[in-house]
């Protein structure tokens, strides 16, 4: 039974080489533990390097005072409309979700990672090719699911390029 | 899964339009099927969309991602059928609901319709799945803003049309 788990395990290692030891797929992670460490460090960073799509879009994480302010650098591969050019809309909304998820973990200390229940996005400016900034707002956190809503923006808070709304549950 | 890439003659037009996104580039999405009514597309797995590595479940944002790209690919290929034009639509609103886990290692397909087609704005719907189009993983709804054709670029134009000539066949000279 055991020798058999081996097995399964190795080969999942073999098809994914891009996979390093810290995220190996069947580990279950120590969520809480995590974010205590970046508390700690204040490096709320190191919560962004656990999840692989994090890094594919290149996101980071700052924190100033109680707030969090999450950074998209801008990168050629995050591109969706090459005319203008802009960032595609999924990755503006991936990024926005991926905040939400790293604020509840923060500031409401779950256990687990939030899974997303819903997501609703309202674009209302061309998110042209440079940094786009996020911060979430949680706006209210029952026992099962949480709402959130993300405002996303780039030269100027106060002119957004998009803001979403979204539900979460945790546990 | 049985598709009718041949059946379906907007499927290249579709996939070039695909192909000009670097995101969707990046995420290897094949448009399996496109017409009028449709466009069916696939993601491939990969550990780099991973957004909950203790079960290798791929991240929201990439199922967004397909939603939206298989929906505006909906509305260009619904304009193009209707008004023989290009237009790139920009996207106004989505709202995903995620029913079920995407099952890692394996595909994710979205399937989009572009139901309406108003003057200004184009209405669409999409279901996100990987078995069964009745077991979906995800259900979107999103509109898109129409802008006028003379918005697309000639490099862009040439991209879409590829080697199908257009109307008016002066593409040739062009390419």
């Amino acid at each position: 039974m055991s020798s058999n788990k081996q097995d399964v395990s190795t080969e999942r290692n073999a098809q994914q080489p891009g996979l390093n030891a810290s995220i190996e797929t069947k580990a279950p992670i120590d969520v809480q533990g995590i974010v205590k460490r970046a508390t700690e460090l204040n490096d709320f960073g190191h919560l962004l390097e656990h999840v692989p799509y994090a890094k594919f879009i290149g996101m980071q994480v700052e924190r100033f005072g109680d707030e969090l302010i999450f950074k998209l650098p801008a990168k050629d591969d995050n591109i969706g409309n090459p005319v203008l050019p802009a960032i595609h809309g999924g990755v503006i909304a991936g990024f926005m979700e991926m905040s939400a998820i790293v604020q509840l973990m923060v500031f409401m200390q779950t256990a687990k990672v939030p899974k997303v229940v819903d997501f609703s996005i309202d674009y209302l400016r061309a998110g042209l090719h440079k940094d786009s900034f996020a911060e979430c707002r949680i706006t209210r956190q029952g026992r099962r699911v949480a709402n959130v809503n993300i405002d996303c923006w780039q030269t100027n808070r106060k002119q957004l390029i998009a803001t979403a709304r979204a539900h979460f549950l945790i546990d | 899964m049985k598709v009718n890439p041949e059946f379906f003659p907007l499927t290249q037009m579709a996939q070039r339009f695909v192909d000009q996104l670097a995101q969707c580039r990046r995420l290897g999405l094949a448009v399996l099927e496109a017409s009028e009514h449709h466009v069916l597309i696939e993601l491939p797995y990969s550990t780099e969309l991973i957004g909950y590595p203790d079960t290798g479940v791929i991240h929201g944002g990439v199922i967004t991602t397909l939603m939206d790209t298989a929906c505006g690919s909906a509305v260009v290929s619904a304009i193009y059928q209707k008004y023989q034009s290009l237009e790139i639509s920009p996207t106004l609103d989505l709202r995903v609901d995620y029913m079920k886990p995407a099952q890692p290692n394996k595909p994710v397909y979205g399937f989009a319709e572009c139901y309406k087609l108003s003057s200004n704005i184009a209405f669409t719907r999409a279901i996100a799945y990987q078995d069964s189009i009745d077991d979906p993983i995800a259900h979107a709804v999103g509109s898109f803003m129409r802008i006028s054709p003379e918005m697309v670029g000639d490099a862009f134009r040439q991209a879409l049309m590829g080697e199908v000539v257009p109307a008016q066949g002066d593409s040739d000279e062009l390419k």
